[in-house]
């Protein structure tokens, strides 16, 4: 059986999966609304959560986060749940479709055979929607391939179960009630506030636009304490996190940025197109961030001074992050 | 970013298949999106990472010929693993992952947990066994 469901492309995967979920239950919104009104922009830097061995730095929140605060400020209802096991996974999954739910879910990208090779690393973070099953394929909807792709069930199996860093342990997600009547404004206000709260106030220096200095003040020391070599790997790291898969350039600045103008119309607040050219220049500094970053891999064994001007801009940046949210943590309804 | 700076740096996405959706500001101001086709510092990023699993997986191989190290740490560096992750997808204990690793324990693998092992890096149990295939693998990524 194959729902009707409609495919769309997107620059992240888990706004794309919320965004075609919500399309197949009449809800037309942009892959910016729904990651603005889900507060999907952040930033960390967690020297003590490992990926590839090195530290991880993030642009956005955690997994799952999008989906849940979407739905929860739309006044949707929905289920999630993970399995300890395959078989009971790929049960419920079968049952969901059976009864013609299409389903979002977590899959690890490294036993993904329709990525490029060269894509797969033990990244487990990306989403996809199964939306039918047919002849021992299932359909997936992945937000950032351009069409259609199947996966044996075999193969699905397998990257719900992937391994390393946060596996996916099956997490599954989908709509189970939509309320007749959607208002957007009061979820709008709600996404923009805890975001700006979340850059702002969070009393650890790993996060929000602390975590940018957090990350400066670390990046210069890199060469010193990791050596030239590891230091460059670090520093690869990070852009690769910037440009993980699918979000394109600095791509989460220039979502939001897109979301804020959006926004300026519904809410009938023109301030925020300001705000919005002033995310558009704070993502192309986050672009020339990584073209310097760069030049670095091309040497390879840059000495200390590139490192102290990567994290001059990045104090720039941090600066600059910090006063858009500072003027966005006043917004209201009127 | 405008429209028209949207990069279109050939790297590793797929034509026609899989690309970077970017959104960016078109000559009124206003966003809109647009295909990218890849953009180079991402292919730097990436190309440096393969590299490296690459540079890696040469200095195993060269222990590997001089008794001290097994095939698994070969595949292990090959597939971007560490002891960990091999761990969790072989349900084979750390520990005895790390022994397995060196070359002298590697003789010693019950063909159960041999099979485990080949069926994780995609490979026939002789296949992992044969040092010959090893020895002219060529270590290269497309790109």
């Amino acid at each position: 059986m194959k729902i009707d469901f409609q495919h769309k492309q997107a620059a992240h995967c888990e706004n794309g999966v919320t965004s075609n979920l919500l399309r197949y239950y009449g809800i037309e919104l942009s892959e910016p609304m729904v990651f603005g009104i889900g507060s999907g922009f952040f930033f960390s830097h967690m020297p003590f959560i490992k990926l590839n061995g090195m530290a991880v730095t993030s642009f956005r929140v955690w997994p799952g986060v999008i989906f849940k605060r979407v739905t929860h400020r739309l006044g949707l209802e929905v289920k999630r749940y993970k399995f300890r096991k395959p078989e009971p996974a790929m049960r419920e999954l079968d049952r969901m479709l059976e009864r013609g739910v299409p389903v979002g879910m977590l899959v690890g990208v490294y036993q993904l055979p329709y990525f490029p090779k060269e894509y797969r690393f033990h990244f487990n973070a990306h989403n996809i929607t199964v939306f039918g099953k047919d002849e021992g394929q299932y359909f997936v909807s992945d937000p950032v391939m351009e069409h259609v792709e199947v996966l044996t069930p075999d193969e699905l199996a397998k990257v719900r179960f992937a391994m390393g860093t946060y596996p996916p342990s099956g997490r599954m997600y989908y709509i189970t009630r939509v309320p007749e009547k959607i208002d957007l404004k009061p979820a709008i206000i709600q996404g923009i506030q805890k975001t700006a709260k979340d850059m702002l106030t969070i009393p650890i220096p790993m996060f929000g636009v602390d975590g940018i200095r957090f990350l400066a003040k670390r990046m210069r020391k890199w060469p010193a304490k990791f050596g030239d070599k590891k230091a460059v790997l670090n520093l690869g790291q990070v852009i690769r996190m910037l440009e993980e898969i699918g979000t394109g350039g600095a791509g989460f600045r220039f979502i939001y940025a897109a979301f804020l103008q959006e926004s300026a119309e519904i809410l009938q607040q023109p301030w925020l197109n300001e705000v919005s050219r002033d995310m558009t220049a704070v993502g192309d500094l986050w672009r020339e961030f990584a073209v310097m970053a760069a030049r670095c891999f091309k040497s390879r064994d840059k000495g200390q001074t590139s490192y102290d001007t990567l994290a001059d801009r990045l104090m720039i940046i941090a600066d600059r992050e910090e006063k858009i949210f500072q003027r966005l943590r006043k917004i209201s309804l009127s | 970013m405008k429209i028209e700076e949207v990069p279109q740096d050939k790297g590793y996405m797929i034509d026609g298949r899989i690309s970077d959706l970017n959104y960016a500001v078109d000559e009124h101001g206003k966003y809109v999106s647009r295909q990218s086709r890849g953009w180079l510092p991402k292919n730097e990023a990436m190309t440096m990472a393969w590299d490296v699993v690459f540079e890696r997986a040469e200095e195993v191989r060269k222990k590997i010929f001089s008794g001290e190290l097994s095939p698994l740490a070969f595949y292990m560096e090959l597939h971007v693993m560490d002891i960990s992750i091999l761990s969790s997808y072989t349900g084979i204990a750390k520990w005895k992952v790390k022994r397995h690793l060196m070359m002298k324990n590697f003789r010693k693998i019950s063909t159960d947990k041999m099979v485990r092992y080949a069926e994780v890096f995609g490979i026939s149990q002789a296949e992992l066994q044969d040092t010959e295939r090893i020895r002219t693998m060529v270590l290269k990524h497309e790109d």
